[in-house]
């Protein structure tokens, strides 16, 4: 009797859960579908079409007089290749620093770092941009990837501290006994350890810096400097847009990010539950 | 005397050190974020067109924010959005979360389905895509027909434009519900059995022991929750481009014309401090209040 109460219980909550995924995931399924149909079926409400086509893809891929996707998805994997090596280096540095090292104001220094995590980039936006600009460096990708090797966010230096702490010092002082010298302990004892949360830094900085569409915006100017969201930008402009290629291009655009999230789904979750946690 | 100043030698080093390691983080803290602050509220008190050096013009700029209509409906926008989409998007992620919190097949396939949309929403990508669905033709009114109803152009609609701009921000709920996941799987199950002993039923277990329980972690989702959403920028910029009749025009939105278009940096300067001093207040009140309802494990011990 208890136990075909619960059993029941548990296949309600199958449902639920089943039909809200589906609810959740309903945009994309159609998305997915919508960039496969042709102009004659884009007004039809089925979420697949009759006949699947490619055409969507082909064209949407060379829209623009000038340049391929190829070129603005070359462009903004470069640019990620550069914020995930600065994002990565820099945070385990700091995060070193801050949870390793007892120097001169630290605590303060860290009650600041935590406090840069609650600013609002608009604050800081106009005088950057002048910044840039008197430097020359405005239409270059040194404004979107600079900040990445200063800090790398102060989001993930705190994300990495969190996991600097739960390493024993027993492994410290150990490595002192033997000579090691401090960048040696960061380097050869605290680093490996600290892979996992490196990836969860490395993918968080993938993605963000794709999303950030308004940095890309003010930056880039030239359109052989564009990145793919730029690029798709242009696109809505268009006069006639055609949204089966549009839809088609975007989708595309967010394959990075999906395929990212699939492969690495473990530390993806165990790193938004650990800073999550303990802020 | 030799031995303390060998001491003081290696005290020194160390600080040293530890500077060094945080240089990265320190020079941009500097250089990107402490100087650019000061010089935006420097900038806020001038005309600055970038093309000509500042020209001081006092409380100028604040003083026709004051009497700026565009002001007062970018704010009213804004904070419709973060009172709408803020408060939703906690009370859907708990729920979801709540629901999730057991041992039952399949858990990891139905967290990533509702992790999904908060990885890719914030892409100008899925604007593109919420455009399409929404727009006048678009695939939510052909579903809408089949039932009969007809709809409206929800994009083009002032009623219904800002709401679409909120029903993209909760579906995004996601991350906040893994969360809040980890923060349930954190409590204690035997308060829960206790509790089920001296019967208490479902909303008191919900009131007396999720809740409190769960308080630091509802608070640090509220926080950073009201503060992204006090910057909603690019669904606006993509989707409805602030319109229609500036129904969504959000301030971010407002700051940037003002900044990029029309060149105007001290007026969107001064407009970027009062953003800080209005997100700084909200933040602070947050702060003051959760004394009465955020409840610290280490207050009890």
């Amino acid at each position: 009797m208890e136990l075909s109460r619960s059993r029941s219980r548990s296949v309600l909550i199958h449902l639920l859960m089943i039909a809200a995924s589906i609810v959740m995931l309903y945009p994309v399924f159609w998305w997915v579908g919508a960039s496969l149909k042709d102009a004659s079926e884009m007004s039809s409400a089925a979420i697949w079409p009759k006949k699947p086509v490619w055409d969507n893809f082909v064209k949407g891929w060379n829209f623009s007089k000038e340049y391929t996707f190829a070129r603005f998805f070359g462009n903004t994997l470069l640019m990620e290749a550069w914020n995930v090596i600065g994002a990565v280096i820099s945070s385990s540095l700091v995060a070193f620093g801050f949870s390793r090292i007892k120097f001169a104001l630290s605590k303060f220094w860290f009650a600041v770092l935590l406090m840069t995590m609650m600013l609002p980039g608009q604050v800081t936006l106009i005088p950057q941009y002048i910044m840039y600009n008197n430097l020359g460096f405005v239409n270059s990708y040194v404004p979107l990837v600079l900040p990445h090797f200063l800090g790398g966010g102060a989001f993930f230096v705190f994300l990495v501290c969190q996991f600097i702490r739960g390493i024993p010092r027993e492994l410290d002082e150990a490595a002192k006994i033997d000579g090691t010298s401090t960048f040696g302990l960061y380097y050869r004892i605290i680093l490996p350890l600290i892979l996992p949360a490196l990836v969860n830094v490395a993918i968080f900085t993938f993605i963000w810096s794709w999303d950030d569409f308004m940095s890309q915006m003010l930056y880039l100017n030239s359109i052989d400097k564009y990145t793919v969201g730029l690029a798709l930008r242009m696109f809505i402009d268009q006069f006639d847009v055609q949204w089966g290629q549009l839809l088609a291009m975007s989708l595309l655009s967010v394959m990075p990010s999906a395929l990212i999230f699939l492969f690495a789904q473990r530390y993806f979750v165990e790193g938004i539950a650990t800073t999550g946690l303990k802020g | 005397m030799s031995i303390l100043s060998t001491k003081a030698k290696r005290e020194a080093g160390r600080h040293l050190t530890g500077y060094l390691f945080i240089s990265p983080w320190l020079v941009g803290f500097l250089a990107l974020s402490l100087w650019p602050i000061l010089q935006s509220l420097y900038l806020s008190f001038t005309d600055y067109s970038l093309l000509e050096a500042p020209r001081w013009i006092g409380s100028a700029n604040y003083k026709d924010i004051v009497h700026d209509p565009l002001f007062y409906k970018s704010l009213t926008v804004t904070l419709t959005f973060v009172f709408a989409s803020v408060p939703l998007k906690l009370a859907f992620s708990l729920l979801v979360a709540m629901l999730l919190n057991r041992s039952i097949r399949g858990i990891n396939l139905y967290r990533t389905a509702f992790y999904f949309p908060s990885l890719i929403g914030g892409s100008i990508a899925v604007s593109v895509l919420w455009r399409n669905m929404f727009g006048m033709d678009g695939y939510i009114n052909k579903i809408l027909s089949i039932f009969g109803i007809e709809g409206t152009g929800w994009i083009s609609s002032p009623d219904t434009a800002l709401g679409t701009l909120v029903l993209l921000n909760v579906w995004q709920f996601g991350s906040t519900m893994v969360i809040f996941l980890a923060g349930l799987k954190q409590i204690p199950k035997e308060l829960y059995e206790s509790s089920s002993v001296d019967g208490a039923g479902v909303f008191r277990k919900f009131f007396s022991i999720t809740l409190p329980m769960l308080s630091p972690v509802l608070f640090f989702n509220l926080i950073l929750g009201i503060i992204g959403s006090f910057q909603m920028f690019t669904s606006a910029f993509i989707i409805t481009k602030g319109g229609p009749a500036n129904e969504t025009y959000t301030y971010a939105l407002f700051l940037y014309e003002k900044a990029f278009s029309q060149f105007q940096m001290g007026y969107a300067s001064a407009l970027a401090w009062i953003l800080l001093v209005i997100i700084a207040l909200f933040t602070l009140l947050n702060f003051a209040a959760s004394k009465y309802w955020v409840f610290y494990e280490t207050e009890a011990r």
